[in-house]
This record gives C-alpha cells, sequence and structure tokens, in this order.
C-alpha cells in the first residue's frame, strides 16, 4: 500500500501507511444507501422498508461507533502535507457529487412513479433528505479548498439540499465567529437542539447573504447580480426543482420541501453537537482568542468518521481549515464526545437526556474545570446553570 | 508594492494585484484593508497575522 515518509525534528525517518486509503469508498458510496431502501420495497412491496437507512444510521451506526472503538491511524504532522497533496483523495470528494445527484433523482422518480401511500411518500422523502445532509457535508470539505473545481463542485453539490449558502457562511462566518455567542453555529449550553435550529437556522442565512452583499457592494455590484456565489447555487436547486416538477408533477414539490429541511437538520445536527457550550476568551481590549483545539467537540469513532469524511475530527479541522479530511488528526487532549455523530444526535434529539450527558463532561474539561465564565452559556438559561452548577455568587448576565 | 501571506494557509495578499473577487482593485496597499479583514481563503487569521513577504 502506499506510503508516505518523512523526517522528525530528531532526523529519525517515517514511514506511514494510511491504511484508511479504500475505506475512504465509504463516504463517496453511503449517499446511495436509500436505493437499499427503495429496492427491499421493490422486492416485498412493503413501504416499512423505506424506513431502513434510519433505523441503519441511528440504530446500527451507534452500534457499530461503539463496537468497533476508536480509530488508532493517526497521521503524524510530519506527513500531514504529503497527504494532503495525493491526489488520489480528492477524486474521491469529485466523485461523490454526482452520486448525491443520482440519490436525489432517484429517489424523486421512484415517488413519482410508483404510486406510494402517503406513509411511503413521507418515509422516502425523510430518508433521502436525510441522505441530502451528507451532500452538505461533501459540499463542506469540497467548499474549503480554492481551487476552481472544487469551489465549483461546491456550488453545484450544495444545490442538491439547497443550501448554497453554505460555504459562505460557513466558512467566513463560522469559522471567523466559532465557539463565540454571536456565532449562529455555536451553541450554547443549556440551549436545547430546537432553540438552536430557530437561531441557527436563518441566522447562517442572514449571514451569509451580509457577508456576500458586502463583497459585492465592493465591486460595485448590486446584491442580485450573476457574481452572487449563494444566487448561484441556489438557481441551480430551482432548475433542479422544475425538472423534477416537470417529469415527475405536483408531487415533488412537498417531496423537495422534506427533502431539504430533512437535510437542513442533518447540519442543524452537526452544529449543534460540533461546539456545544464552549466559548473562546475575550481579552480586555475585546479581541478574541484564536480558535484551539479546546473550542470543538471531536470523535474519534472509526465507522462514522469513514462515512462522514473524517468530518468528527474537528479541533485539527478548525485549526487548518483548508486541511483535506484525509490528513485530519486526532488529538486525546481535545474534548471528545461520547459516541460517533449518530449517536450523540439521539442525545440531542432529547434534551434532557443531552444535559445529563455533556453538561457534566463540559464542565469537567480541562480549561474550564467547573467555571461558568469559560462557557458559552444561553442567556434564557443562564439562571437555572448558575442554581445548579454555579459557585456562591451569581454572576451578573452578560449580552450573548 | 508589497505582498502580505496568511501564515496559516498561504493565501498572499499582492498589493500590485488586489484581489478582485474580493473586491479589491489592483494597487490597493495592504494597510488599506479593513481593519476587521479576515483572510478570505481560511478566515482563521486576521490582519494582523498576516506577515510581510520578503523579496529577495
Amino acid at each position: 500500500m502506499k506510503g508516505y515518509t518523512a523526517a522528525l525534528p530528531s532526523g529519525e525517518a517515517i514511514h506511514y501507511v494510511d491504511r484508511k486509503r479504500w475505506l475512504w469508498l465509504l463516504s463517496v458510496t453511503y449517499p446511495l444507501q436509500p436505493f437499499v431502501a427503495i429496492w427491499l420495497h421493490w422486492l416485498t412491496g412493503n413501504e416499512t422498508w423505506l424506513l431502513l437507512p434510519i433505523a441503519i444510521n441511528y440504530g446500527l451506526g451507534p452500534a457499530v461507533d461503539w463496537a468497533l472503538g476508536e480509530d488508532r491511524n493517526n497521521p503524524p504532522e510530519e506527513v500531514a502535507l504529503q497527504l494532503d497533496q495525493d491526489r488520489y483523495y480528492r477524486w474521491l470528494t469529485y466523485s461523490a457529487v454526482p452520486l448525491h445527484y443520482v440519490t436525489l433523482i432517484g429517489s424523486a422518480w421512484y415517488v413519482g412513479t410508483q404510486n406510494l401511500s402517503l406513509f411511503g411518500m413521507l418515509s422516502l422523502a425523510i430518508v433521502a433528505g436525510m441522505t441530502a445532509g451528507l451532500a452538505i457535508n461533501t459540499g463542506h470539505e469540497l467548499g474549503h479548498k480554492n481551487s476552481r473545481i472544487e469551489k465549483l463542485l461546491a456550488k453545484i453539490v450544495l444545490a442538491v439540499p439547497a443550501y448554497g449558502h453554505f460555504t459562505i457562511d460557513h466558512n467566513r462566518g463560522h469559522h471567523r465567529n466559532v465557539a463565540t455567542p454571536g456565532d449562529p453555529a455555536s451553541a450554547r449550553m443549556g440551549e436545547s437542539i430546537y432553540r438552536f435550529a430557530l437561531r441557527e437556522i436563518p441566522g447562517a442565512f442572514f449571514e451569509a447573504w451580509a457577508i456576500e452583499t458586502e463583497r459585492l457592494t465592493r465591486r460595485d455590484r448590486p446584491a442580485w447580480h450573476p457574481n452572487n456565489q449563494i444566487l448561484q447555487s441556489f438557481a441551480l436547486t430551482a432548475v433542479i426543482a422544475l425538472g423534477l416538477i416537470v417529469a415527475f408533477g405536483w408531487i415533488m414539490i412537498p417531496l423537495l420541501l422534506i427533502h431539504h429541511v430533512m437535510a437542513w437538520w442533518q447540519l442543524t445536527s452537526a452544529n449543534y453537537v460540533e461546539h456545544y457550550g464552549l466559548l473562546r476568551q475575550t481579552d480586555a481590549h475585546g479581541k478574541v482568542e484564536r480558535c484551539e483545539p479546546h473550542h470543538s467537540w471531536n470523535s474519534n469513532h472509526i465507522f462514522s468518521n469513514l462515512v462522514l469524511f473524517h468530518l468528527e475530527r474537528h479541533s485539527d479541522h478548525h485549526a487548518h481549515p483548508l486541511r483535506r479530511y484525509q490528513s485530519l488528526r486526532h488529538f486525546d487532549s481535545a474534548p471528545q464526545l461520547p459516541n460517533g455523530y449518530f449517536g450523540v444526535y439521539l442525545l440531542a434529539y432529547v434534551p434532557w437526556l443531552w444535559y445529563r450527558v455533556m453538561d457534566k463532561r463540559l464542565l469537567a474539561l480541562p480549561h474550564i474545570q467547573g467555571n461558568l465564565d469559560k462557557i458559552n452559556v444561553d442567556p434564557d438559561a443562564r439562571a437555572a446553570i448558575f442554581l445548579r452548577y454555579g459557585r456562591d455568587k451569581m454572576v451578573a448576565p452578560t449580552l450573548g | 508594492m508589497s505582498e502580505y501571506r496568511c501564515p496559516e494557509c498561504g493565501y498572499t495578499y499582492d498589493e500590485a494585484l488586489g484581489d478582485e473577487f474580493e473586491g479589491y482593485p489592483s494597487g490597493t496597499p495592504f494597510a488599506a484593508l479593513p481593519d476587521d479583514f479576515t483572510c478570505p481563503s481560511c478566515a482563521v487569521r486576521h490582519k494582523e497575522d498576516f506577515e510581510k513577504v520578503n523579496k529577495l
């Protein structure tokens, strides 16, 4: 298998082999999972099979993550550059793009032509939409790169879940403001995922729009201009929708609405668990500290990482936003989630359970050690949190 | 005209070229960029973090 050789600072040579090289095909093919459900319905006529991906992701997924455990593969920093430059890995992300389209169009075709009941239609819409959350993940990997082809492919793949504003907001909004109270994509302690969603979904869009229109203004262009990167991707979303409606009828409208919202919900879920409660400190001059490894929650579980292009190695991603998925490194010392994303999403969907598990994990982090001033606390939950976890005196609430 | 590089991702702002996509015309000095200027490529380094490239 292909290896990379580098010299350590001591002068000693190391040789690293990426044993996950071929396993990354899982991230490429996982978006096709609705076809397994479709095939089983086709064979049996039983519409319950259409929900199979939900059982796989949220039933089997956390169990496999727990059983297979953590990933022992961790590329040394010295080979990260070579690994990053190996073009094989970026070809995998390119090839995922058409597959996201195949899943959307295939699912739409099935709903449009197979006379499913309402239950059947809803099931496939939900499952296809959940799967389209992976398109946002593919778009995340592509959109962080500077090559023209990758920037273009990001816009193309983000059109599938109708999330064309992602690259702008994520790269220039979230990465800049991560783990501060003002970031719509960083969750606060005491904020349930449901309240977070009400802030994150519109917040991300309006922030992206403001950032992009500011750029266009610098170029003496109006917001509604062909160069608007957000509108380019949404235009493609509109073309896809129109094409599907013409091909398969008005049933495509509820299908696409459900599909898109389910995809957005996947991103909301990821954003929620990635920085919950973590806070970058502000100095006396109002300057916010640089994003450090302890400002992200991570998971090193091998199965879920292999279907998510290493998304869960989040601290390294924030340290090196342009670093490619294959080179992302794990740090034992960074905050760890108790399971991969599939498992922790389930926790998040039951807020009292989430708080029970995660709040004490948050408070126990070495850089926090129970100090609520080091935590991004939801203002509406502040009083209750102080009563439960605070020390002798209540600190005056600060605006978040 | 000088160049200024982001120490994290290598994005380089060349004063002579500006950055057309970002809306900074050629010849715009680095000092004239907004105070809250953040690396357009990685967004994790700010104006004060950029390093002037020494051209020998």
